[in-house]
Order: C-alpha cells, then structure tokens, then sequence
C-alpha cells in the first residue's frame, strides 16, 4: 500500500518534471507567450484536445493541424458498408472549431518536429512554433508484415477500411459486386490494434447486408487470435441473427493469415488455402506516421506517454493522445481518444499556468450494432494507479449476456444516441 | 524509504517555487456572462466530468435519446449516480460507469454540474 502511494507520487512527480522542462524551453521564445498549443490531427483525439483547450481557456493560442478538410468517422463507418448510413452522414469539418472556439485551423500535413526547438515542420514549407505540442496522428499499418499484401494491394484488391474514406467506399463496392454464394474474408490483426470490436461488428453488419441481398454468401474471419471483443456476445447474437452465416477461425483453427494472394483473390493459413470474392485485410498497425518518425515510438511501435499528462517519455513537451500511445489497460478507440484529449487539455493548461495536473479520470464506451436493433456496449473506468492507467475493479464491462430483446434494441438506440454526442462533443 | 520521501519532498517544493510565479485562474472561478458572478469550480470535479460529456453531449446538453444532464440539480445527479452504482435504479451502461466513482467523486461530479448550471443561469 506504501509502495504503491510512493510510485503513485513519482508518477506525479514525473508530470512536474516535464512541466519545468516544458516552463524552461517556453523562456526561449518569452514568457508571454506561453500559450501556443499546437495540435497535430483532427480525429477523435486531436479535435477534442483543441476544443477543450478553448473551451477550458479561452486565452490559449490554439492550432490544429489536419490534412483534411473533413473528417470522417471509423465508428459507424461499418453501418455505412451495410446500407444503413451514407458517408456524408459520418462526415464532419472543422467549422465549428473554428467559428464557435476561436481554433485556427490549418489544412496541411506535419512532416517534422523538432522538440528541441519546439516547431513543427508542415509539408507546405510553414513551421509552427508552440509551447505545448499535441501529437494525435492515429494509426498507420505495416504494410510489409503479410507476405503478398502492401498498400497498393490494399487500395486496388483487398481494402482495409481501417481509415474510413475511400477504403470504406472500395469495400462497400466489393461487397455490391459480389455474387450471392460467394464468401466474404474478414483478417483481423492480433492485439493490439484500432477499435477491438470493429471486426466482429463488420462481420455483422455486413451479414445484415448480405441476408437481405445474397443470403447464400458466407462470412469467414481468419484471426491470429485465441478471443476478440465482446466474444461472447457477437457470437450469441450471429447464432440468433445469421445462423450459419459467420464462420469464427481463432487461432487454434489455424486462423493466423501467412500471406495472400491479389491475384487469385487467396488467403493462405497455416492450414489452407481459402479463396474470397471480398477480402478484408486488416493489418497489423503502429502509432501514426508523424510520431513514428519524430521518434515518439519505442520498439512496440507505440507512444509511451506519462499517464498524468500523457506527455511523452522521450520527448518533453510533446503530449501524444489517442490510438497512437500506450494508455495501459485503454482500448485504442475513438472515445478513448477523446477522453484522453480532455485529460490532456486540462494537464497542458495547469502545465502551462505552473499547477500539478488532477489525476486522471478516464473513460471508454463503445457500442457495436449487431443489426439495426440490435446493440452490445462496452463501458471502463480508468484511473492512475502505480501500474498505470488501470480499469477499476468492479466497474465497467459488458451488455449482460442474457439481456432481452427490449435491452438490446435500447441498446442499440443508446448506440444511435452515444455517436451523435460523441460526435457533437470532439467536432461540434 | 527516508531518501525516497526527500525526493518526493523536494521535488514538491521546487516545483513550488517554480511554479509562484504562476496565474491561478485556471478552472478555479469562472464567471457567470450575465450576471459577472464569479463560480468556483473545483479542478478535480471539472476532470472528472468531462468524461460525461462523451455520452452526455458537451456540457452535459444530449443531442438525442441519451438523457440531459445539463440544467438537473446537484442534488438530483448526487442520488441518481448513487442509485445507479447501488442497483436501486436499473440502466444499461449507468450502473457499469458509476461502480468506478467513490461517494467524494460522485460528490463532486455533481457539484460541477451545479456550478455550470450557476454559470449560464
């Protein structure tokens, strides 16, 4: 218990360290003007970060840097493969962020930082200096880690869809061209990567798609590993609602994808060959570009951070949020992002004003839709403890595996409600 | 043990001194826009409910089925997040979330949305 208190506090102290060094790398370019927050990345946890930055206070210079001059949302982008949603309705720009919280916004892409000399280095030839940096760049993939497969083959053969956009739209496609009869392959990567339950809810709303308009098409997920997302939950609900339609392949059946094929359309496992009209290749990933070459990662591929500020522990002065750091027992998904944004915000301005951040309070809630009335949820509750960001004992968890049709359809509503707050609450 | 706690000691006081210097406006009072009344706000209670604005909406102002916390008393947040981690007032996801909340932060969760109500009457 001692011991836990003491390397409780070093973590504390930890975020004060890098605060001074943050405060003495500030004097450099004037006291006064101490209050430029950078942010590279407009997703969930970029575009939270800058607004609550603003919103928390209002006097900060804060600038968020996106290549896009809209965003659209991996969460849901799964009812827009089933028809359910249209792209333009996951989509959202960076107006309100502008108008509402006095954020400048700039349409460019980070190609470098420089911690020692606080600037960030924009493809444009612009460089902008900042007091505190915010690195939330998402994920990029390994395009190198299956044997036959690399981004040309994901843009051409076999999409991802991992990045929601064209990817999204080339798979969507795929599946409308398809022949009733033919089979879908789904390849989740091994842990950890972007959004657990993403390829379970993908295998079910493409199901819901395909009962409807190719009901003797098949859906097999070729998995690396032994237990995914809400397992017992997504599987209860394809016995229900797609019986004989969704074939699981854990690693114990010989799931581990060794390579493909574009050409003849083949995924090859430890144990078959096995041929697909679609497939979906989910790779294995690592924190965004921008980090990985500003030397933010380690060797996982990842972002250490210090779980009090989430400033990262190579790098002093520059915060990395979202999917690309390693936030403990946190799951790398959109709302995971966002609350760690707000986290972030909230240190980087007690940081900057010379005060000791608040100990974190984490959250994460994510609904999968199984069919349109039809909704699993997850929910955690994240604190710092001497091991880091870990969920509290007893709270959190999932939909009861015996919830009745009424719950899940409330549940699947509450899903419909949870993405448009979310949503309104990082970009609106 | 000694020279563990000197070092979270000294470390707590330079941080101190450095730190003097320092503004203290921050999420400590903020001002109502109408009426110029300026509304503590408690820098942990304000942490720790930000987390609710995901579901919840920004300031706890809900877009769609999720329920409103904006606008509702101290009181009524206090007794339903209690009654949500008890079981007494059954949910989907409320009774999961409030389990990870002690009686002093449910405390204060509901005492920032006091104050924001306070802010913008």
């Amino acid at each position: 218990m001692n011991l836990g208190r003491r390397e409780f506090n070093k973590l504390l102290i930890s975020g004060i360290a890098g605060s001074t060094m943050g405060i003495f790398g500030g004097v450099r370019s004037g006291f006064a003007a101490q209050n430029r927050v950078v942010v590279v990345g407009g997703g969930f946890g970029g575009a939270s970060a800058a607004k609550y930055l603003k919103k928390l206070d209002p006097s900060l210079s804060v600038t968020l840097v996106e290549p896009r001059t809209a965003y659209i949302t991996c969460p849901f982008s799964n009812l827009v493969l089933a028809g359910l949603k249209t792209m333009g309705e996951i989509t959202r720009t960076y107006a309100t962020l502008a108008s509402r919280y006095g954020i400048e916004i700039v349409i460019d892409t980070a190609v470098a930082i420089d911690a020692a000399r606080s600037t960030v280095a924009l493809k444009s030839g612009k460089v902008l200096h900042y007091d505190r940096l915010i690195v939330s760049p998402g994920i990029d993939f390994r395009w190198d880690a299956i044997p036959g497969y690399s981004q040309s083959v994901a843009e051409t053969a076999m999409p991802h869809a991992y990045h929601a956009g064209p990817q999204t739209e080339l798979l969507y496609a795929q599946l409308r061209a398809m022949k009733n009869g033919e089979t879908v392959l789904i390849c989740p990567p091994a842990m950890p990567f972007r959004c657990p339950p993403g390829p379970y809810e993908r295998a079910s709303l493409i199901a819901c798609y395909l009962k409807e308009q190719k009901p003797k098409s098949k859906i097999v997920i070729l998995d690396p590993k032994d237990k995914f997302s809400k397992q017992a939950l997504f599987r209860k609900g394809w016995d229900r609602l797609y019986p004989g339609m969704i074939e699981w392949r854990g690693a114990a059946a010989g799931g581990k994808v060794q390579s493909v094929d574009a050409s003849g359309m083949t995924v090859t496992t430890e144990l078959e060959v096995v041929k697909g009209a679609v497939i979906n290749i989910i790779p294995p990933q690592t924190a965004g570009k921008i980090a990985v070459d500003s030397g933010l990662t380690n060797s996982s591929g990842w972002c250490p951070i210090n779980p009090v500020s989430f400033e990262s522990t190579l790098h002093a002065g520059i915060h990395v949020i979202g999917d690309a750091c390693i936030a403990g027992a946190m799951p790398k998904s959109g709302f995971a992002a966002s609350s760690q944004g707000k986290v972030a915000a909230a240190a980087i301005i007690r940081l900057l004003r010379g005060k000791v951040p608040v100990p974190p309070s984490l959250v994460n809630t994510c609904y999968s839709l199984l069919a349109p009335d039809y909704g699993v949820s997850v929910a955690g509750v994240y604190r710092l403890s001497a091991e880091g960001i870990v969920e509290i004992p007893g709270s959190g968890g999932l939909t009861p595996i015996d919830a009745t049709d009424d719950q899940l359809n409330q549940e699947a509503m509450f899903a419909h409600g949870w993405y448009n707050n979310i949503v309104n609450d990082t970009w609106g | 043990m000694t020279s563990k706690f000197q070092i979270v000691l000294s470390a707590c006081i330079v941080s101190s001194v450095l730190f003097c210097i320092s503004m203290d406006t921050v999420a400590a009072g903020k001002k109502n826009k109408k009426t110029g009344q300026v509304v503590v706000v408690d820098p942990r209670g304000e942490g720790l409910a930000l987390s609710c604005a995901g579901c919840h909406g920004t300031d706890g102002k809900s877009a769609g089925i999720i329920p409103d916390i904006y606008g509702k008393s101290p009181e009524y947040i206090e007794s339903a997040l209690k009654d949500f981690r008890s079981g007494v007032r059954t949910s989907s996801v409320m009774g999961r979330h409030s389990k990870g909340y002690s009686d002093e932060e449910i405390h204060l969760i509901a005492q920032y949305f006091g104050a924001l109500r306070k802010m913008n009457k």
